[in-house]
């Protein structure tokens, strides 16, 4: 470790750029490690989950095994949606497991304390699977990345689309915490530029197994639209107890704010036929995605969403940054992420701003009706393309201070 | 429009019967608990995943061989009734004459095993199951729209837990139970097969999990946490009611329903803590709960 420092500081002192692999060294205690840390058994295990993780596998084979001669490992917990369990594992992974990088970190709250954490100990993270733009706003970090989505793309992309439609008043369902805030203020403001207004908003516990007093309230409300800012199980349950009381043959339009190819399968086609949702990538949408989706669907018997495939390219991503720089050491690589252009089967010609947010194309699907589909997984029709200018926040916007990154 | 506390009545109106609808489930529920606690005085932790089992085996049975709804509603809680007759007979019947923490670890290990199960062969976000026809639909109140299913749910929830509580209360059968576990000596010296009142005690119980779990399936997600997510609460019903108070679970089940649902219309972000802090409350006023005997 202290021999990788004098190397570095070395090379920086010299001045001198030197090609890359001539430092093949230059790896920390000649491994590099990736810890895969998300929701395996809760609300959101489906989301991203144990899928996640064979994703994650799936680059590092694709990639070759190795990267600067040295073996990629990829390792995973489960967090259980508790910030203080995942700050614990993420702390023990950087201090004795020599993990180099954290990714997935489905759950805003969780995101957000490990980003924390990574950057006190100066590490890199990849957030693929929670949505809170205050991952690449206030709480923004030199090493922090922000892949597949935020709440700010679901806002543009499906509260867009209801409003356009005519769904001028809104009614939310919102998950109470970092989360469910930040997807309920952003699609809030995105409705109300719009000329749309807000009619009130109940906020429920995470995991709330019944929605019908909410839905009840929401109902009352009159409101042409009911946003669902929540995600998971709690979406699911809540869009099939919402047909349960009339809420839609009622009039009343269901905005699922946040709702994957996952969730779709769970709540089956009767259901969720007609939602309109926002991701970032589907399986169905070109031969190169079709090939990576049947190779997935080979190792784990279902086809991945935007969460799952945005692991796959974050991981990519972070291993062509590692040979790119010739280390694994935290800021030359970040350097690199930041630099280069991200053009895999996940993103086309994603960029990564100053502060972390990468920035891509997503897309506005509509599940269809059950006899269109042809297949098990044959769920969506795209809309329209949501330009990734338009979906995701600048960094003056973003709220993030990128001044205050030390260089 | 008469107001109370600020909420429209014929809104409050249909938030205590949506409370009820749920004070259905945690009835049932706690129910099968009480009988289990009251009769073997085993804590049984392995009741939430009984629960996801029969709402399971419905979707399995409807999935694999077209078995619909109301056939399930008997079959699914005699496989989970049977399947915990074995799991009692071989493994948690040794586990009689130890304290009752090894009961509690014991089935709090199996609901987690059983759940592990489920979610690494189904996933998390669970599989749709479809309400009977016949009970699709809902009825205008008035005050609010009531799916004809949730008001089935009701009328059936009232239905076994007065049966159940006859039962046990008023048959021969009944005392016999409550004799056996009363002095177990004494009944077996009488002739009575002790041994064989226990189990089927406890596959009574798990049997309601089950039901329970055929009724929920057409309302939640058939998930592999639906009973993780209900189990905690349906304890708190428990001792709250009094461990082993029969008629209290049941009472109490109905009336922590509606106090839930009235704070999910007044503060919903305390809805999933309500039943907790009326629970210690209790706890401190009547440390043997609301219906339960003073020890």
């Amino acid at each position: 470790m202290r021999m990788d420092r004098i190397l570095l500081a070395a090379t920086v002192a010299a001045g001198v750029a030197v090609p890359a692999g001539a430092f093949a060294q230059e790896v920390s205690d000649d491994v590099v490690k990736i810890g895969i840390l998300n929701d395996q058994s809760g609300v959101y295990a489906d989301f991203g989950g144990k899928w996640s993780v064979a994703a994650a596998e799936m680059a590092a084979e694709d990639f070759g095994g190795s990267v600067l001669g040295k073996p990629v490992q990829i390792i995973n917990a489960d967090h259980q949606n508790k910030p203080d369990i995942a700050s614990n594992i993420a702390r023990e992974w950087y201090d004795t497991q020599q993990v180099d990088a954290i990714m997935e970190l489905t759950t805003s709250s969780v995101a957000l304390a490990v980003q924390g954490l990574s950057k006190e100990k100066g590490k890199i993270d990849i957030v693929t699977g929670a949505a809170t733009t205050e991952l690449t706003g206030k709480q923004c970090s030199p090493y922090g990345f922000h892949w597949a989505y935020d709440t700010h793309a679901l806002a543009v992309g499906t509260g867009g689309a209801l409003v356009k439609a005519g769904g001028d008043s809104w009614f939310f369902l919102t998950a109470d915490y970092a989360f469910g805030y930040s997807l309920e203020e952003q699609t809030a403001n995105f409705v109300k530029e719009n000329g749309g207004e807000m009619l009130g908003e109940v906020r429920h516990p995470l995991a709330s197994n019944d929605f019908s007093s909410f839905l009840l309230q929401a109902q009352s409300s009159g409101a042409k639209v009911i946003g669902l800012a929540n995600a998971g199980l709690d979406t699911a349950n809540a869009i099939k107890q919402a047909s349960e009381f009339g809420i839609v043959q009622g009039g009343q339009k269901l905005a699922a704010l946040l709702f994957t190819l996952a969730e779709v399968h769970g709540l089956g086609a009767e259901a969720a036929q007609g939602l309109n949702l926002t991701e970032g990538w589907y399986w169905d949408q070109s031969d190169e995605n079709r090939d990576f989706a049947e190779r997935f669907m080979k190792k784990t018997g279902r086809m991945p969403n935007m969460i799952q495939a945005g692991t796959y390219s974050a991981v990519l991503q972070y291993l062509k940054a590692v040979k790119a720089a010739g280390t694994d050491e935290t800021k030359a690589v970040a350097a690199k992420l930041h630099e280069m252009p991200v053009e895999d089967l996940f993103a086309k010609n994603g960029k990564v701003q100053e502060n972390g947010r990468m920035v891509y194309d997503m897309y506005l699907f509509q599940v269809k009706k059950p006899d269109e589909m042809k297949g098990d997984w044959d769920f969506y029709n795209e809309v329209l393309k949501v330009p990734g200018n338009e979906a995701f926040l600048s960094v003056d916007k973003s709220g993030c201070d990128v001044s205050s990154f030390a260089k | 429009m008469t107001m109370i506390f600020g909420i429209p009545l014929p809104a409050l109106l249909g938030q205590l019967l949506i409370g009820f609808i749920n004070g259905s489930f945690y009835a049932l529920l706690s129910l099968g608990l009480a009988v289990i606690f009251g009769l073997l005085r085993v804590i049984n932790f392995a009741h939430g995943a009984q629960y996801m089992l029969g709402a399971f085996a419905a979707y399995l049975l409807l999935a694999h061989t077209g078995i619909g709804f109301w056939p399930a509603l008997v079959i699914a809680p005699l496989v989970v009734a049977a399947i915990s007759a074995v799991i009692e007979r071989t493994m948690l019947s040794r586990l009689y004459d130890l304290d009752h923490l090894y009961g509690l670890l014991f089935t709090f290990g199996l609901a987690l095993i059983l759940e592990g199960t489920f979610r690494w062969y189904f996933g998390a976000a669970g599989q749709p199951y479809a309400q009977p026809q016949i009970l699709s639909g809902g009825t205008n109140l008035g005050f609010m729209f009531l799916p004809n299913y949730r008001g089935f749910v009701v009328v059936a929830s009232i239905v076994i837990c007065l049966s159940v509580w006859l039962l046990i209360e008023k048959t021969r059968l009944g005392a016999y139970l409550r004799a056996a576990t009363e002095n177990p000596q004494l009944v077996q010296a009488f002739g009575v097969n002790v041994p064989l009142l226990l189990t089927l005690t406890y596959a009574l119980g798990a049997g309601l999990a089950g039901l329970a779990g055929v009724l929920a399936a057409p309302i939640y997600q058939v998930s592999p946490l639906m009973g993780s997510n209900l189990i905690i609460i349906v304890f708190a019903v428990v001792v709250i009611g009094g461990m082993g108070s029969i008629g209290g679970a049941i009472v109490t089940g109905y009336v922590l329903g509606i106090l839930e649902g009235l704070t999910k219309v007044f503060y919903p972000e305390a809805s999933n803590i309500v039943v907790f802090v009326i629970m210690a409350v209790v706890l401190m006023l009547r440390p043997a709960g609301l219906f339960g005997k003073e020890i």
